[in-house]
């Protein structure tokens, strides 16, 4: 303890001339921590199998193949579903709650929309397998069943006063096993094509749309910084420098192009063109090239991260969530009603279960019924290591899904490098811990609480 | 006219014990009424019951002379009034305008929380407030009692109180603080605003109040204009539960 204290504010004033510059551009130092941490993770392995490949040599960065197009493309369809939930799972977090039900609740969201689509709606209601209404009515069926289940989870934590611990683990054996019984333990598929472009490498935007979708995204972030700058000086606030604020622009609009650029790189293997040379705009399979681009699950997912960003920081919901957490008496005494909040969050939590089982069942184009097992504990996680304070009131949402991101590059790090599935394990398991243990310290020595 | 509040033969119990016993109260516009007694007297659950916290069993409550009914906080601060509680009732991680604001948002047309213009209007009231407030974007774990009590006391301030409850305002500050506190209250007052104060320290509120109530085991034992009574009479009547003004007459 002592050695802390002395220690601290030597720290600071090493750093200080880098911290100015960090303070110029308003930078969250913790997010940096974050991005920092997935690229000593990437570059790690990229060196390390580029080694085992080509030995101690300039062929370690060549022949690495963690920071390759296709690796950074499956891993991000890979961390999609995790991803979503622990969108959620920042907002029960932060109300000092917890959901170990999401992976099974996963199950039978998924569940209900495989058996409408094979099943239910064709046997029941003669719309013929592949009419173009099956995937969106399946769908519209999983949102429902999630939001009915997640709002009745969250009725019995909130107004009947059960801790949501024992609520969802009571969910958590529940539902995996209502799946099971609506499938008679099956495993159900193929699903619907047009269903299966939510999952991943079936569904991307190709070449051209994905650049579309990188300049109309870089143009939003660009114009809505100005923008909030503009308020802020209309109000007379302090603001940034201009230079720091073209800075940040640049960095931003960088990361996506640069991301979109990535995924654009991904080129379709020639024998899958081959097959269907047609669908990529080619007259024969000859000079016939294309590219995946951006996956509709990775859109699906920053649609989500956008929507429950805009919740968290710009509505009342949000305010009421983060207000509870800090103080659950006090925001009651400002006459929100605490417990219909409580609901609130458990049923966004469920409909995001729901789009998380469509993107993981659509990517591996079939229902099991072991889809999303040890969810709960990845989304968990991932929402820890994002920076969500377990005592409440802390978190965000960008934070959850780098979070998500650094887990999936561990596990599927590991597994390219052949690290037997206990071992990897283990490391997800003390890195958790340890994620939690360097963001104590870092709280206690920048003495926020 | 009417006085302000009147609270006639209010009660309340919880189980079997009764923490309020039909007790009277008034309170004047431009007036300040002081309420003592011993920890679990019931003047704090007395004061709970006009903000909304507890719902009363049996009693009436008058507000300018109109018979309301208060069932939950919202429907108190529908009526004007506001509260400060003992605990500050401050979400901690939230900063100032948050705080103030919260369940109250200014919102954007699109209805979201619009943030800049929130501030802006905290940067406006603090600056008259408590001028050294300047950590506005800070989370208010970071700031000192003072700073926090005049967040809580912005509140009731920005939103036109015409009652303000204050509940041991200035348990948690500094003596500077407290004196800063003592001179809002006494200009609150001058803008005619009526003030229920509920403290331990009787030398302050023979200085800050017009009149004191003193409650003993749930039942009021006397109220008392403070010219008419030394800090003794308020002390007996405070242990003993008796009021010797009454006995004497």
């Amino acid at each position: 303890m002592s050695d802390q204290t002395a220690q601290a504010p030597e720290v600071q004033s090493s750093t200080s001339p880098k911290r100015n510059v960090l303070q110029a551009l308003e930078l969250d130092i913790r997010l940096l921590g974050m991005i920092g941490a997935f690229f000593v993770i990437a570059v790690g392995f990229h060196l390390y199998t580029g080694f085992s490949r080509a030995g101690f040599s300039l062929g370690m960065l060549t022949e690495g193949t963690f920071l390759t197009p296709r690796n950074l493309f499956n891993l991000s369809i890979q961390t999609a579903s995790v991803a979503i939930m622990a969108t959620g799972m920042v907002f029960i977090i932060v109300m000092r709650h917890i959901d170990l039900s999401v992976g099974a609740l996963l199950c039978t969201c998924s569940a209900v929309m495989a058996m409408t689509q094979t099943s239910i709606l064709p046997d029941m209601f003669n719309l013929p397998l592949g009419h173009p209404m099956i995937p969106w009515i399946a769908i519209l069926a999983g949102l429902i069943v999630g939001l009915i289940i997640g709002s009745f989870q969250g009725w019995l934590i909130g107004y009947q006063l059960i801790p949501a611990f024992i609520v969802t683990l009571g969910g958590f054996l529940v539902w995996r096993n209502v799946g099971w019984f609506m499938t008679d333990g099956a495993t159900i598929g193929p699903l619907d094509p047009t269903f299966q472009l939510f999952g991943g490498i079936s569904g991307t935007l190709g070449e051209s749309w994905s650049w579309l979708i990188g300049c109309l995204a870089s143009v939003a972030a660009v114009f809505l910084m100005f923008s909030a700058r503009r308020t802020r000086v209309s109000h007379g606030f302090p603001v940034k420098p201009v230079s720091a604020e073209i800075a940040i622009s640049a960095i931003v609009v960088a990361s996506i192009l640069g991301f979109i650029a990535v995924m654009n790189s991904y080129e379709v293997p020639i024998r899958v063109i081959e097959r269907d040379f047609a669908d990529y705009g080619c007259a024969t399979a000859e000079n016939c090239s294309a590219s995946y681009g951006l996956p509709i699950s990775v859109i699906v997912l920053l649609v989500v991260a956008i929507v429950m960003t805009v919740i968290a920081q710009r509505t009342r919901l949000g305010r009421y969530i983060f207000a509870t957490g800090g103080n659950p008496d006090a925001t009651k005494l400002t006459g929100v009603n605490t417990r219909l909040l409580t609901v609130k969050i458990f049923a966004i939590m469920g409909v995001l279960c729901a789009i998380a089982a469509i993107v993981a069942s659509a990517r591996q184009t079939y229902h099991t019924n072991d889809i999303g097992t040890l969810d709960e504990l990845r989304v968990i996680a991932a929402a820890v290591i994002g920076g969500t304070a377990l005592a409440g009131g802390i978190g965000t949402i960008y934070g959850a899904i780098i979070g998500a991101l650094i887990m999936q590059s561990l596990q599927s790090g590991m597994a390219m490098v052949g690290v037997d599935a206990p071992y990897q394990n283990i490391v997800v398991g003390a890195v958790l811990v340890l994620a939690v243990w360097v963001d104590i310290q870092y709280r206690k020595k920048t003495g926020a609480k | 006219m009417a006085p302000l509040v009147e609270m006639i033969d209010v009660s309340i119990a919880f189980g079997g014990v009764q923490a309020v016993d039909k007790c009277s109260i008034t309170l004047e516009a431009g007036e300040v009424v002081g309420l003592l007694g011993h920890n679990g007297a019931g003047k704090s659950t007395l004061i709970k019951m006009l903000s909304g916290a507890y719902k009363m069993d049996s009693g009436k409550i008058f507000i300018e002379g109109e018979k309301v009914v208060i069932n939950s906080p919202r429907d108190s601060r529908d009526y004007n009034i506001e509260t400060i509680y003992q605990t500050l009732a401050l979400a901690d991680n939230l900063d100032a305008a948050s705080n103030l604001f919260l369940g109250r948002e200014l919102t954007t047309r699109l209805g979201f929380v619009d943030d800049d213009r929130m501030e802006a209007e905290t940067r406006k009231i603090m600056s008259r407030l408590n001028p050294n407030f300047k950590k506005l974007k800070d989370p208010v774990s970071a700031l000192s009692g003072g700073q926090r009590q005049s967040v809580a006391i912005a509140r009731a301030v920005y939103f036109n109180a015409k009652i303000l409850i204050m509940d041991e305002p200035t348990a948690a500050l500094g003596v500077h603080e407290t004196e800063m506190v003592a001179d809002l209250i006494k200009e609150l007052k001058e803008q005619g605003l009526g003030i229920f104060l509920i403290s331990h320290d009787t030398r302050e509120m023979m200085e800050l109040c017009d009149r004191v109530a003193v409650m003993k085991n749930g039942r009021m034992v006397g109220m008392e204009r403070v010219e008419d009574v030394t800090e003794d009479d308020i002390l007996s009547m405070i242990i003993l539960g008796k009021n010797p003004k009454a006995v004497a007459a």
